[in-house]
């Protein structure tokens, strides 16, 4: 627990070309502590728990990758209208 | 005779279910079901987040800049520490000591009301500044081109509605929260019967994990402060 705190203070002196990969790393580093600890999900008996976040998580991995297949390849195929 | 912790399970226990322990796992599972929908809701903004910086990266740094650095940090380090009460109250739950329950959550609600005020002062210097987007807006923006000029307002418009929505469920978890102490104080919670705790305790941590990731996405971009 106090290595949150820790990561919280390191998040704000670690910053170069690569802050933005640094600063989620942590977010999700801080994030993985708060659900196995604080959330009990480590010790959670019930396992459907799990399956129950990781369909969230796994839905909105879709959300993210197929809005950046359309995003992030406009104009790559030469389409009509460009 | 029943002893008192069997009468008080019993009167906790729903007839639906078979024991306290599937009473238990029902209504923890319940609130990962909910959350995972919260997960949802934000992830769509996320997502827009992601678009929009990925088709205009310099409005966003431009917007990033007019980040109170500090008092986004100020308001991690405040979160964090609200979930750690949190945390220490629903295991002082599981023990059944209600009075520590009770001070850990009034703690953790003027916590709550702190990152709120915090919050407010942002909003305040935000206004001055003139980034709210549409009819108030009067930022300078001579330093960005083309159509970053227009986009950092969009960077406005997604920050106010991710940190609004967010500071909205910061206050539900508040009231949640003051609830759950009141009863507490009236001595409600057994090492038997203390779900509610762990279930507002959950969307507690929720409310931190989102500010997690919504802290370097709006305050960390800008390169000012390496």
């Amino acid at each position: 627990m106090a290595l949150m705190v820790l990561t919280a203070f390191l998040s704000t002196i670690n910053l170069g070309d690569w802050s933005t990969v640094v600063a989620l790393a942590i977010a999700a580093a801080k994030a993985l502590l708060v659900l196995l600890f604080f959330m009990h999900l480590r010790y959670e008996s019930y396992k459907i728990t799990a399956v129950v976040l990781f369909a969230g998580i796994f839905w909105m991995s879709i959300l993210f990758v197929l809005s950046l297949t359309d995003y992030l390849t406009r104009g790559v195929t030469g389409a009509p209208g460009h | 005779m029943p002893s008192s912790t069997e009468v008080v399970a019993q009167h906790s226990l729903q007839h639906h279910f078979a024991n306290m322990e599937q009473q238990r796992e029902s209504s923890t599972l319940g609130m990962w079901l909910f959350l995972v929908t919260e997960i949802m809701f934000f992830g769509g903004l996320f997502a827009s987040y992601l678009v929009y910086r990925l088709l205009h990266p310099g409005a966003f740094e431009f917007g990033s800049e007019h980040m109170e650095f500090w008092l986004g940090t100020i308001n991690t380090v405040i979160l964090l520490c609200s979930s750690l009460t949190v945390a220490l109250s629903v295991h002082a739950a599981q023990l059944g000591r209600n009075k520590i329950v009770a001070i850990l959550l009034i703690i953790t609600v003027l916590m709550g009301l702190g990152f709120l005020c915090i919050k407010g002062v942002e909003y305040h210097n935000h206004w001055v500044e003139g980034s709210f987007p549409g009819h108030w807006w009067h930022m300078d923006t001579s330093t960005l081109r083309g159509d970053d000029v227009s986009a950092a307002q969009l960077f406005f418009f997604i920050y106010f509605v991710m940190t609004g929505l967010h500071a909205l469920h910061v206050f539900i978890g508040m009231v949640l929260l003051s609830f759950i102490a009141y009863f507490a104080l009236k001595g409600h919670y057994t090492a038997e019967y203390h779900n509610p705790v762990h279930v507002s305790g959950l969307y507690w941590h929720f409310v931190d994990l989102v500010w997690i990731f919504l802290y370097p996405l709006l305050y960390l971009i800008a390169h000012k402060h390496a």
